[in-house]
């Protein structure tokens, strides 16, 4: 493991240290806003102290990023596989257009996570919220998995408003006895079956394992599952065809 | 050179911003500190601070900060002054050379007076006689430009990094109970000096990220209110509209957010009778103030800061609390940097206010 001093280093600089350095196991120190750390990069294991610059991880191909605390805007944008795991919460855009890898959040996202999210085959990404989400989770979500666990929230969705408007593809599990209120048409929502249930246990097990959560008393809740429903698809919303 | 409105350039911003709750002096420097630390969000073409409780001295007159291209700028502006204004101190801006710093205007400072006699035969309170002395300077006096006009409160602006302005205007050397800053990265406009935030009428101040669509529909209803635009910069507009709605027609700050981050019809459908009401009447009585398209702002006046996000949050925002201050930026980094253990943070809302009081602004 190597640990590298980056105060006071651009963006750039820290990238370049962080490939100039041959073992893979790297510990960033003291990192203060620098963006893209760990851009498009694979087979490495960051961990980051300090608070890490939008876009961390973007365009991440196959490397593990740790942050203890929190992290900013746009986390894994574009990222096409890896793990970006964030022990508190993270920034708006989260996930963002996001085509593989996981991002695993302990507490809460801001604004449009997990937007544009898509899947190809055997790429399906995902983005586990331990906490709750700000406005337009999942907008134009075309493939994918988003859950949120709502942990701590008691009462009302742990989703803010606009949730999965525009969405075309993929699943958003909630765990949840309440659902959103204000959930758009082309989208229908049902309590989670035994199938989904088996697919929120593969993203729920590793997430509680990571955090040290009790997985068998975070599975033991009501889980909603939200898809587009097919009986109602978008048309003539902008040409008429 | 084309300036604002002369050119357009298809293309983000730094805003941050700290205040004591019970008034404590801050030094200049931590808040350069805090917004150097999201170098990257601008561009070198404009930077810019408002310090407030930075004049205790003359916190009794006005402290016009105002460049001018050339010296008959000077003499024009100057003539105008004497004429409306009893001046008691007047000097250059403090200024020290800074490499990255280049092709300054002529800074001059004074603290006014509205001259009693003048004051008396306009009939008008004193702060409208002020705010229309300045923004007659700057329509009308070619070469000069007020580009800060409160009481015991200045704005510093530049072209270039804003902590390269900071150091060029010698932050350090001043101490307020509230700072606001900005990065510029000018998206449809060139940097010049007098486009760079913050943008500020008496005491109030604003610095923005974003880029607001509704600015035309904004402009021509606040013209027709006296405000000329000059600038043809959206901030600018922005300024004078919570200057309209705060400072004549007496909308508290809350209000006033009502207004120009109205919550949505489908929204304001959601809330109780009372409140629809209200929200409903705000919306309707100033619907052309509705401000569209992305903005984070910070607005600082006497007494106290305010944040506001564009009602989808299309930027960013958070806000750290420890003890006594607090903290909001674009980026959490510029907030630990100056305190890497916060009590709280959060970021509010698209549409939600947040107004933190002082009691610095107490005379």
């Amino acid at each position: 493991m190597t640990r590298i001093d980056v105060k006071g280093l651009s963006f750039r600089q820290v990238n370049e240290k962080i490939e100039q350095t041959h073992d893979g196991d790297i510990v960033l120190e003291n990192v203060c806003g620098q963006r893209y750390i760990g851009v498009g990069s694979s087979g490495r294991h960051l961990v980051i102290e300090g608070v890490p610059g939008n876009a961390l991880g973007a365009y991440l191909d196959g490397t593990v990023i740790e942050v203890s605390g929190n992290a900013q805007d746009a986390t894994g944008d574009t990222m096409n596989d890896g793990e970006i795991l964030v022990g508190g919460s993270s920034g708006d855009a989260t996930g963002y257009a996001m085509r593989g890898g996981r991002i695993f959040v302990r507490g809460n996202v801001g604004y449009r996570a997990g937007i544009h999210m898509k899947a190809y085959q055997e790429k399906i990404p995902a983005v586990v919220i331990g906490g709750e989400a700000g406005c337009f989770l999942g907008e134009y979500q075309a493939g994918g998995r988003i859950v949120v666990l709502g942990l701590g929230v008691e009462g009302r969705a742990p989703v803010d408003a606009f949730c999965a408007t525009g969405m075309h593809g993929g699943a958003i599990y909630l765990r949840s006895d309440v659902l959103p209120g204000d959930l758009p048409s082309q989208v229908v929502a049902r309590r989670a079956t035994a199938e989904d249930l088996a697919d929120i246990e593969t993203y729920v097990l590793p997430f509680c394992a990571r955090f040290g959560l009790d997985a068998a008393s975070v599975m033991d809740h009501n889980f909603y599952c939200l898809k587009p429903n097919t009986n109602n698809p978008y048309k003539q919303l902008y040409t008429q065809n | 050179m084309l300036k604002e409105g002369q050119i357009r350039i298809p293309a983000g911003c730094a805003i941050s911003g700290v205040i004591s709750r019970s008034g404590a002096g801050i030094c200049g420097s931590e808040i350069v500190k805090s917004i150097a630390t999201m170098h990257d969000r601008s561009n070198g073409l404009g930077g810019g601070f408002a310090g407030y409780g930075i004049y205790p001295q003359y916190k009794d007159h006005y402290a016009f900060h105002i460049f001018y291209d050339d010296a008959a700028a000077r003499k024009a502006c100057e003539d105008f002054l004497d004429e409306h204004f009893d001046i008691v101190n007047l000097s250059k801006i403090p200024t020290r050379k800074h490499p990255a710093i280049l092709g300054e205007p002529l800074i001059w400072r004074y603290f006014v007076r509205p001259l009693h006699t003048k004051l008396e035969s306009s009939q008008l309170d004193e702060e409208e006689f002020t705010a229309q002395c300045v923004i007659r300077i700057n329509a009308e006096i070619e070469g000069a430009f007020v580009f800060s006009s409160g009481k015991n409160m200045g704005v510093f602006k530049a072209v270039g990094y804003p902590e390269d302005v900071g150091a060029f205007y010698r932050l350090d050397e001043y101490e307020g109970y509230c700072w606001t800053a900005h990065g510029r990265y000018p998206t449809n406009t060139p940097g010049w000096w007098g486009g760079a935030h913050p943008f500020s009428l008496l005491d109030l101040s604003v610095v923005h990220n974003g880029e607001i669509s509704s600015y035309d529909a904004n402009r021509r209803w606040i013209e027709m209110y006296g405000y000329r635009c000059t600038l043809l910069t959206d901030t600018e507009v922005i300024a004078y509209i919570i200057d309209f709605l705060v400072r004549k027609k007496r909308l508290t700050y809350e209000e006033m957010a009502s207004v120009i981050a109205a919550p949505f019809w489908s929204a304001i459908d959601k809330y109780p009778e009372m409140e629809r009401k209200r929200l409903t009447y705000l919306r309707s009585m100033f619907s052309s103030l509705l401000i569209t398209g992305p903005f984070s702002i910070l607005v600082g006046f006497t007494g106290g800061l305010l944040a506001l996000n564009d009602r989808l949050k299309l930027r960013s925002m958070v806000i750290g609390e420890k003890g006594d201050r607090v903290y909001v930026a674009s980026e959490e980094c510029a907030i630990r940097v100056l305190e890497p253990e916060l009590d709280a943070l959060w970021s509010p809302k698209g549409g939600q206010p947040v107004i933190i009081h002082s009691k610095g602004g107490e005379q």
